[in-house]
């Protein structure tokens, strides 16, 4: 018999917020956590835009050996990670004893690869890097770092899919939880924030070049938008069977009921509308609900002048334009590995304070997205259920349907 | 480097890359067991040493290094090659 899923804790390390009382109260009132880098300019950055999270200290927390093997990504999953697990009521006397899985979405390790090769470069003796940066430089360094600090015994495995990366390792702790073989899973998305990590994406020219208003800059489905801006950080969603949950007495913020995924097969930057329509509809089919049930969609949407119209155009094709839209990457920019689990983070701030967060910048409409409902002002509003999309590079499309519990 | 000057340095740099009290670097003590050292924190303990000292002890090196004082010693004898 298949398992019901619900979601009994959330954590965020964001440039909105490093934590949820923070990240509420910027969803609230619309605020950007976008600034201009000047140290990007130097480097050769087309666009000096980011959102910026700083590196936490995790001394008071965690001792040397445990530290050693963290590079950002790692770093910011165990702020957020350490946040999402003291909502569940879980720790680690607990996870030791119980089977809990972990998939993080992590896509890159940049900053951690170059600062090892700059140290062999310059010493040109491998034996003098030290023992810390194997376990930064992997791509799994997220999911290495957390499962030995928190002792998992479960599923542990990186998933990575461009900046679908997060909302995938959801949707595969979900179906794993589902089939009875898993009890619990920590998901989530980190995704590093330096220099380092996007300069070959700026070089592609996709990045907003609206330089002297850095908040203006991240406008999802406006008229006028030029680029999306990068950001990061990292979002942790504790998932687990209802069973569990109810067992442990565990909050219950959210019931996972449908996941839809899809490949483009088609450009390796180009989104198109067949991929993100074909994931949209697998999530509604998966969940068994009627479209119109789903009261707000967080939105991928970049603030790409091509990727926005294709979403646009998708909801439009699924919900029509009733269903209220917002894209959070106003606010955030694009958290890229990160966006899949943060989004649903922040959609479940929303469901449980009875708001819709602003898609803020969105001031004139273009041809597809005048079709939709953009929410560009905080709405309140009751949230039963609400869709969450996530697409990436090389055309990887996920979808997420949650809903609030009900008995 | 004389005596003191090793002691100073050695302190200096254990304390700060393994975290633990210069209180506790005395010539007596264990190196292994005073700095928690597994088989990964000997890399870092290279690592350390020859940014201080300018030598990379080897692993038969260490296998003549119980306490602090054999330490040093090693140290002696290894600058001394250097000079």
């Amino acid at each position: 018999m298949e398992k019901r899923v619900v979601i009994t804790g959330i954590g965020l390390y964001s440039c909105i917020g490093e934590n949820k009382v923070e990240v509420l109260d910027s969803l609230r009132v619309g605020r950007s956590g976008i600034i201009y880098d000047t140290p990007r300019k130097e480097f050769g950055y087309r666009s000096c835009l980011t959102g910026m999270v700083k590196d936490p200290d995790l001394k008071p927390f965690l001792s040397r050996r445990e530290r050693i093997g963290m590079h950002q990504p790692a770093m910011y999953a165990y702020m957020s990670t350490r946040e999402a697990l003291e909502q569940a009521k879980l720790d680690v006397d607990f996870l030791d004893k119980n089977e809990t899985g972990i998939i993080f979405g992590n896509d890159s390790t940049a900053g951690a690869v170059i600062e090892t090769i700059d140290k062999v470069r310059e010493r040109k003796d491998t034996t003098l890097i030290g023992s810390g940066d194997i376990f930064q430089n992997m791509n799994c360094t997220v999911n290495m770092n957390l499962s030995t600090i928190y002792k998992l015994k479960g599923i542990n495995l990186t998933l990575s899919a461009a900046c679908a990366s997060g909302s995938h390792a959801i949707g595969m702790g979900y179906l794993l939880i589902k089939q009875g073989l898993q009890e619990r899973v920590i998901c989530g998305g980190a995704q590093e924030i330096n220099q380092y990590a996007m300069g070959s994406f700026d070089g592609l020219g996709a990045f907003s070049i609206r330089q002297d208003e850095p908040t203006k800059a991240s406008r999802p489905f406006d008229k006028d938008r030029d680029g999306l801006v990068p950001s990061g950080g990292a979002a942790t969603v504790i998932i687990e069977s209802l069973e569990s949950a109810l067992r442990r007495g565990a909050p219950i913020l959210g019931e996972i009921v449908g996941y839809g995924f899809s490949s483009n097969g088609d450009h390796i930057s180009n989104p198109n509308f067949d991929g993100q329509y074909r994931s949209l509809n697998m999530a509604i089919k998966q969940a068994n609900i009627d479209p119109k049930v789903v009261d707000y969609v967080n939105a991928h949407a970049t603030s790409t002048p091509i990727g926005d119209s294709m979403e646009a155009q998708a909801i439009f094709g699924v919900f029509g334009s009733e269903v209220a839209v917002s894209s959070t990457k106003s606010m955030t920019g694009h958290e890229c590995w990160m966006a899949g689990a943060s989004e649903i983070a922040y959609s479940l701030l929303m469901m449980e304070n009875d708001f819709i967060a602003p898609n803020i910048n969105f001031e004139n409409p273009d041809e597809d997205s005048k079709k939709i409902n953009i929410i560009s002002e905080m709405k309140e509003q009751k949230i039963d259920c609400f869709l969450s999309n996530s697409f990436g590079f090389g055309g990887t499309n996920s979808s997420l349907i949650i809903k609030k519990y009900n008995k | 480097m004389n005596r003191d000057q090793i002691i100073e340095t050695t302190k200096r740099f254990l304390s700060e890359e393994f975290e633990v009290s210069t209180d506790v670097i005395i010539p007596e003590n264990n190196l292994q067991q005073t700095l928690d050292l597994d088989s990964l924190d000997y890399v870092d303990l290279v690592v350390v040493i020859e940014e201080n000292f300018g030598f990379k002890p080897t692993a038969d090196d260490f296998k003549t290094v119980a306490t602090f004082e054999d330490f040093y010693q090693l140290v002696e004898q290894k600058l001394a090659e250097l000079a």
